[in-house]
Parts: C-alpha cells; sequence; structure tokens
C-alpha cells in the first residue's frame, strides 16, 4: 500500500539515512535511492525509502492541472 | 510554503466539479484498467465505479502484489521457515514484519548466528529499496541475509493483457508511485504500439478523478498518449539512482504471474554475482512446489479484468476477508478485498 503524503526533512545522518517529519510523527528513512535530498526538502517515502523529491514547482503544477482538467474536460 | 497543504489538492468544490464533469461524459464506452493495489482501495473506498457514466467501466487488473505471486512461492517460503531454519522477514503479516528491507538486514546483522530470507513482493516502488538492501549486505559482507525474490515488473504484465485477445482494455491508469521510479514516459511505448491512452494518477480521490477524466478526454478526442496526472510525485524520467540500483542488482527473467500466467521478462532475478544473497540459489536448488490453486476460486480472471469481483459465484458467499478463498481476498489490496470492504458504498 502506498503512502502519498510527503515529510520534511529534517536532519540528514552521515550513515545515508534523514529524520523524517510527517505532520509531527518523525521516522528514519534511508535516502540511498534518493542522494541529493537536503534539509527542508519534501519526499515520498515508501518502504522505508525516501524515493523523491516534490519539486515545490510540480506541486503548484497539480493546482494548475486540476484547473485544466474542470477547464477542458469531456463533455 | 506548506506542501503538505499545498500539494495535497482537496475540497469539496473540486471533487464535485471533477464528478460533474465525469458525469458530463458523452464519448464511446471504454473500459478502463487500473493496474495499482492502491487505486483498486482508493477507487472501492469512494464509490468511484457509482459514479461512472454509462459505458465507462473501470477494472482492476494485476496490481496487488500479494495476488499476482503465485501460490508456490508461498510454499517456498515456508519451506525455507520449515526445513532450513530461516528467520523470514516481509512486509505485511507474514512471520516477521518488517517495515523495510533494512530492518530485515539489520535483523541479520543482529543475528548472526541464524539465516534471514527477506521475501521480496511488488512492482518497481519496493524492488529498488530491497537492491538498496543488498547492495548495502554486499559491502558490508553480511552473509547471513537473502532475498527471495518474487519482484515483478509492471509494464511487460500491462503488455501482456493487452495482447491477450479475450481482454478488452481501452485505456489504462498507471500506478502513481511505481510510476515516481519509472517516471511517466515509461508508458509512452505502450501507448504508441497499442494505440492505448495511458495516464499517471495518485491516490486522492481528486487524483483518480482527475486521472480518469483526463483518459477519457483522450478517449473522447481520439488519441492514444501518456499524460501525468501527478507530477507532484511523477517525474518524466523517473528516479534514476532507483532505476540504477534495480539494475545493478537485478536482471530480467520470465516470471509466473497468478492470472496471467508466464510472461517474459516481467521477474527481477538477483544477477549471478548476487548469488550469496540469493535465497533461491541458497536454498531451493532443486526443490519443486506444484502449487495449487483453490478450488472454486477466480482470482485468475479478477486479475485479468475479465470479470469483477461480483461475478465469482464464491463472493461474499463463501469467500470473504474473515474467510478468504483466494489471495484477491486475503489482501487489503486485492480486488475482491477492497470491493467486499466498500461495497455498500460502491452500490448505493
Ligand atoms: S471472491 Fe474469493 S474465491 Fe472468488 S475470485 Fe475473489 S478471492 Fe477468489
Amino acid at each position: 500500500m502506498c503512502v502519498a503524503v510527503p515529510g520534511e526533512i529534517v536532519r540528514l545522518a552521515d550513515d545515508g539515512t534523514a529524520e523524517v517529519d510527517f505532520g509531527g510523527v518523525r521516522r528514519v528513512v534511508s535516502t540511498a535511492l534518493l542522494p541529493e535530498v537536503q534539509p527542508g526538502d519534501f519526499v515520498i517515502v515508501h518502504a522505508g525509502f525516501a524515493l523523491h523529491r516534490v519539486d515545490p514547482d510540480e506541486a503548484r503544477q497539480t493546482r494548475e492541472l486540476f484547473r485544466q482538467v474542470l477547464d477542458e474536460s469531456p463533455s | 510554503m506548506n506542501l503538505l497543504r499545498d500539494t495535497g489538492p482537496s475540497g469539496p468544490e473540486l471533487v464535485s466539479g471533477l464528478v460533474e464533469r465525469l458525469r458530463a461524459y458523452r464519448g464511446p464506452p471504454v473500459t478502463i484498467m487500473e493496474v495499482c493495489g492502491t487505486h483498486t482501495v482508493a477507487a472501492a473506498r469512494m464509490g468511484l465505479r457509482g459514479l461512472l457514466p454509462e459505458g465507462v467501466r473501470l477494472l482492476s487488473g494485476p496490481g496487488c502484489p500479494v495476488c499476482v505471486t503465485p501460490v508456490d512461492l508461498f510454499d517456498q517460503a515456508l519451506h525455507l521457515v520449515r526445513e532450513a531454519g530461516v528467520i523470514l522477514a516481509t512486509y505485511g503479516d507474514a512471520v516477521r514484519v518488517v517495515y523495510s528491507a533494512l530492518d530485515a538486514l539489520a535483523l541479520a546483522e543482529r543475528n548472526p548466528d541464524r539465516e534471514v530470507v527477506f521475501l521480496g513482493l511488488g512492482f518497481e516502488t519496493t524492488a529498488p529499496t530491497v537492491a538498496a538492501a543488498l547492495l548495502r549486505a554486499r559491502r558490508d559482507e553480511v552473509r547471513n541475509f537473502s532475498v527471495l525474490s518474487a519482484h515483478k515488473a509492471i509494464l511487460p504484465a500491462m503488455e501482456a493483457l493487452l495482447q491477450d485477445p479475450e481482454v478488452r482494455i481501452g485505456a489504462f491508469l498507471c500506478p502513481g508511485h511505481a510510476s515516481m521510479v519509472l517516471g511517466a514516459k515509461a508508458y509512452e511505448p505502450l501507448a504508441e504500439r497499442y494505440g492505448i491512452p495511458c495516464c499517471v494518477a495518485g491516490f486522492e480521490p481528486v487524483d483518480v478523478l482527475a486521472g480518469v477524466l483526463r483518459l477519457l478526454g483522450q478517449v473522447q478526442g481520439g488519441e492514444a498518449r501518456v499524460e501525468n496526472a501527478y507530477p507532484r510525485a511523477v517525474s518524466a524520467a523517473g528516479n534514476r539512482t532507483a532505476q540504477e540500483a534495480l539494475d545493478r542488482v537485478f536482471q530480467r527473467a520470465p516470471a509466473r504471474w497468478r492470472g496471467l500466467g508466464e510472461i517474459d521478462g516481467s521477474g527481477y532475478d538477483l544477477r549471478p554475482a548476487f548469488a550469496p544473497w540469493d535465497a533461491r540459489r541458497r536454498f531451493l536448488q532443486g526443490v519443486r512446489f506444484e502449487g495449487r490453486e483453490p478450488a472454486g476460486c477466480r482470482c485468475a480472471e479478477v486479475l485479468r479484468g475479465r470479470i469483477e469481483p461480483a461475478e465469482c459465484p464464491l463472493f461474499a458467499r463463501a469467500c470473504t476477508p474473515q474467510r478468504p478463498v483466494g489471495a484477491c481476498m486475503v489482501s487489503s489490496e486485492g480486488a475482491c478485498g477492497a470491493h467486499y470492504r466498500y461495497r455498500r458504498r460502491a452500490d448505493g
């Protein structure tokens, strides 16, 4: 089951893990598959690994996309 | 900016706007298939089937990792526990529950006198995490850790379904998180070769609705391309580091799927370089298993989208989540289980 809520990188450790804050709940996750992350980044985590860095622009695109779907979907 | 708030599009107006759009569809009839267990659950939970316009069907495909894994894999896992005396670790509720493959590796390091086998299930979302654990095991020379890989590639299964003359799929709702690794571009060959509209979608009700609407827009316009309705989690190229980890550790091999049979290049087997960490090579050489499917269970047809769960004569009668007959009812992501749990809402 996939959890889609992004968490915020709080702190990087030198063993390839990071502390991630999910709206108050903190978890240690591996950054082995997303080595470029920095504190403050929002990431999507799956099975204990950060897998995707949420780009603020992409987040904005999502809003844009919903507006588009509403404007031009079939009817 | 608060990404938690800003990325989670919500709001009743948005949902009702999307539902209104959906209801207004007047294009040709079409069968949409989703191939992701999380989509199965999301669609069932929100009662999406009840919202679809006439002529539009949404089917669940082979997106539940436990459901598509042939019975004999679980026989192999049991054999490892009973005969080889290993500690078996996996997600979910089989034997020793771990949150991550790295937890299983840590378990091995804490128990140097025991063998720890991680049962690797799932598609491209989880397979790279297991690859990362194996790379770590090799680097740290952890010898009492191994993986029984049943990892599968989703694209060859989607292609096999398109080639099956008995299955008629008009559009694919592509998985949210496997696509996070693969990238949205990965579906382009499918869209081009088979003229099939594809749309990557997330898991919130609005995400699923937007994905379905995008697909209907393509169907109505006679188009077949790849759209990405989940850009906040999925990029065009995907996660390269994860792709590299997959490629370093695994090689593609033919694999058997419940319902779909053997599909070329659809399995992730450990490369020979990782033989010391390959539970199949280490413990299961020459051991054969029958793996019989339970009598009367029609999971195989459910997984191919040939029937809906309710069309199985055992559904909600002999087969319920409390007393499941087949894997599609056992797993929380299975189509039968999801349909059962949310069926009142879906019917109403
Ligand atoms: S309802 Fe039960 S028996 Fe029927 S296909 Fe689903 S899991 Fe198998």
